[in-house]
């Protein structure tokens, strides 16, 4: 099981939680916790998913319900 | 505030500036209609390009488009009845200064809790040759010296090497007395060095110190949601569709009604306005900023008390908290042996070890003096009462007679000091002191030189006591015995006493120790409930037993040393370690850390999640209930478009602010 932490940036409260379902619904990803007064993505992966590539659409997908939002990988 | 802060403001005043300055302009028609669109188009572009987006990416519900739709209707309806076009724009004006304020609430409590927790140390000086060099705590390897200025704060976790100084834990316990340290004392990263300069070694990586650990664990807590948060993220979830489904129902129904049904008017200006109101109060933002942050401020107010929160979920449950299983040695007790009575068999009973007489202190000398040779930590502790070298050349033909006591010469006079073994061993008449009635028995033994009734005496005497009793004998007479204990924290019995004042159902205490230690303690103390002569697997059914026993609702707390109770503190609802300060495993195998080991740090914990679970649900109610008497109105035609978005950016503000008053949760609790 692998787990990573990722720096994020978002506005509002709401839009945390879109991004946070938004990373859920995202293939590769088992689990997501969106800390938005720390501003951290919790991630944790599916087993032999590779990270990089898993981000890459967990971005894409986080894009899509919240324009304004950005996770520093 | 940030840049983007800085711009939002600046878009919002001139936007309203330029609001009031039209509203006296005497233009009218289109003019008027290009006029109004200026402050719009400054106050709302940004969201009119976002609604974009949202149309783009096919999310119906997103705030920044229902807003856009919100505000262009009224707009429209401004051109098609009055010309009034102020409202769509106030309603923009407003929503981005709800949306400013909460950005910049978030970004001052986020600032204010890393300078609550001002622990982080910016460099380490590090020795290398004659000279200091300033470098980044992280560079710094495990043995390496590094010397810790008066006013600086220690970097990493380490031993002195030299220097004495106080250090201001403050930070870490919110303690406010300063701890002394000398050459060879552990000292912990983030205590602030007060007088002298210390030398220090590294024991451990920047990293895994202590400071780095808690920052770590404060930072992390919010990331372990509680049930409050989840059920407002739910209902995040289906406030928004509910409110715009319902706000198109509004738009269409009733007018249909109007035509089919009662063939009047069907009045779509009047219905869609409402709907549109509907569409302002649809973003639940303030509900769902207002509570994480909440727990964000309450987990950091309770960090600056000295209580490590490691999640949302704990802070929570430890507000319902109804039973609280205590350990004895170590949480209770401070876990040390200690002189706590001397009772010279000549004299009359004094309690405690203030004022020593001459005959006490003989007693006490005659029993360290024996035993100056001993490592028991009976024979520890009896030095350190006594608290004088001992010449040890006064002390002769010492023997240690296993599991009764030692024999010695001192000073040329055959001491003997141990248990009532040894005493019936020796043939010494034991003529205890203290109780009227065991004296007078005792007198009568010693008539009667019956020694079945003085075992029998000392017996019944001894059970009343707690602790060890060394009995000491000088050529072959009894002189009293001196009573050996582990001493109950100086708060514990105010501590206990404010948890049952506070509503606890029950407090219980778990001990490996005998029956009569614990009673004791447990009478001291005023505890609900003990059990004795437990074995580690014990403690565990013990607390099993009592989880079934309760009901869902109510939390069963177990407070620790969490040195080897870790089983038992993951089976209870919450773990509580207590005296986490330089314990990695406390830290590690609790859910709740009290960094110093004083039992009211648990009163205070429990308190402060109460104020901050009472801020929470104020919050639930007062935004829930707000929207909903909004959109009542709205839907009567009452409240017009201005009422909702103010109602709407207010009731955000408040909770706001009535979520940072958890900072300060703590400070009260302290008191």
């Amino acid at each position: 099981m692998m787990k990573k932490s990722y720096k994020i940036d978002v506005d509002c409260a709401n839009c945390a939680n879109k991004m946070e379902e938004a990373a859920k619904k995202t293939a590769g990803v088992k689990d997501v916790v969106v800390n938005f007064m720390a501003l951290k993505m919790n991630v944790e992966f599916e087993e032999g998913a590779e990270p990089k590539a898993v981000m890459q659409e967990v971005l894409k997908n986080c894009k899509k319900v919240e324009d304004d939002c950005e996770i520093f990988l | 505030m940030t840049k983007k802060q800085k711009k939002n403001l600046t878009r919002i005043i001139i936007s309203a500036v330029l609001m009031v300055i039209l509203h006296f302009l005497p233009v009218t028609g289109l003019l008027r209609f290009l006029c109004y669109l200026v402050p719009y188009l400054i106050v709302g572009y940004d969201i009119l390009i976002k609604a974009g987006k949202g149309i783009i990416n096919r999310q119906p519900f997103d705030e920044c488009l229902l807003m856009a739709i919100a505000t262009i209707g009224a707009m429209a309806i401004a051109i098609y009845e009055d010309g009034d076009y102020s409202e769509g724009i106030a309603v923009m004006l407003f929503y981005q200064v709800g949306e400013w304020f909460q950005s910049y609430a978030v970004g001052r409590s986020r600032r204010n809790i890393s300078e609550l927790m001002d622990i982080r140390p910016d460099y380490a000086n590090v020795q290398r040759g004659d000279s200091l060099e300033q470098v980044d705590p992280d560079e710094v390897e495990i043995g390496s010296t590094i010397v810790v200025q008066p006013g600086e704060k220690i970097p990493i976790d380490g031993i002195v090497l030299s220097g004495d100084s106080s250090l201001d834990t403050s930070a870490l316990t919110g303690e406010s007395l300063p701890r002394s340290v000398a050459t060879g004392s552990e000292v912990i990263s983030g205590c602030i060095n007060l007088s002298g300069v210390l030398e220090i070694q590294t024991t451990k990586e920047f990293g895994e110190s202590t400071a780095s650990k808690i920052l770590e664990l404060v930072e992390n807590a919010s990331s372990r949601k509680s049930r409050s948060e989840a059920f407002i993220s739910r209902f995040a979830r289906i406030y928004t569709p509910a409110v715009v489904i319902s706000a198109l129902v509004l738009a269409f129904l009733p007018p249909i009604i109007r035509m089919t049904l009662l063939g009047t008017q069907p009045m779509f200006g009047t219905w869609i306005y409402r709907a549109l109101t509907f569409l302002v109060i649809s973003c639940p933002c303030a509900l769902v900023i207002s509570i994480p942050l909440t727990f964000f401020a309450g987990i950091g107010g309770a960090g600056r008390q000295g209580v490590l929160v490691k999640g949302s979920n704990y802070l929570e449950a430890l507000s319902k908290t109804k039973y609280v299983v205590f350990d004895k040695t170590g949480t209770l007790t401070c876990g040390t042996f200690e002189v706590t009575g001397i009772y010279p068999a000549d004299e009359e009973q004094r309690e405690g070890m203030d004022n020593l007489t001459d005959n006490q202190r003989d007693l006490l000398q005659m029993a360290a003096m024996a035993e100056c040779a001993s490592s028991h930590p009976i024979a520890k502790s009896l030095q350190k009462a006594w608290g004088q070298e001992i010449d040890r050349r006064c002390v002769e033909r010492i023997e240690e007679i296993s599991g009764h006591g030692v024999s010695a010469y001192v000073n040329g006079a055959h001491i003997l000091a141990g248990n009532d073994k040894l005493m019936y061993k020796e043939g010494i008449v034991m003529n205890m002191p203290g109780k009227r009635k065991g004296q007078d028995q005792a007198a009568a033994a010693k008539t009667d030189s019956d020694q079945k009734a003085a075992k029998k005496t000392s017996k019944a005497d001894d059970a009343s006591m707690a602790g060890t009793v060394v009995h000491v004998a000088e050529d072959g007479v009894y002189r009293g015995y001196i009573l050996i204990s582990d001493r109950i924290r100086e708060n514990a019995p105010r501590a206990i006493k404010a948890l049952h004042n506070m509503g606890i159902k029950k407090t219980v205490m778990l001990t490996g120790d005998e029956m009569r230690a614990a009673q004791k303690v447990a009478d001291t103390l005023g505890i609900s409930d003990f059990s004795a002569r437990l074995l580690p697997a014990d403690k565990v059914k013990r607390v099993e037993e009592l989880l079934e026993n309760k009901q869902d609702q109510e939390m069963l707390v177990f407070v620790g040393d969490g040195i080897n109770d870790a089983p038992v503190l993951s089976r209870a609802d919450i773990g509580i370690a207590m005296g986490g300060l330089g314990s990695d495993a406390a830290i590690e195998a609790a859910d709740v850390v009290l960094m110093d080991d004083d039992p009211m740090g648990l009163v205070r914990a429990v308190k402060m999640s109460v104020s901050c679970m009472r801020i929470v649900y104020e919050n639930i109610w007062f935004a829930i209930g707000v929207k909903v008497i909004c959109l009542l109105l709205g839907a009567l035609g009452i409240a017009n478009m201005w009422l909702a978005i103010f109602a709407d950016v207010g009731v955000m503000v408040l909770a706001v602010l009535n979520a940072m008053r958890a900072l300060f949760a703590g400070k009260k609790a302290a008191l």
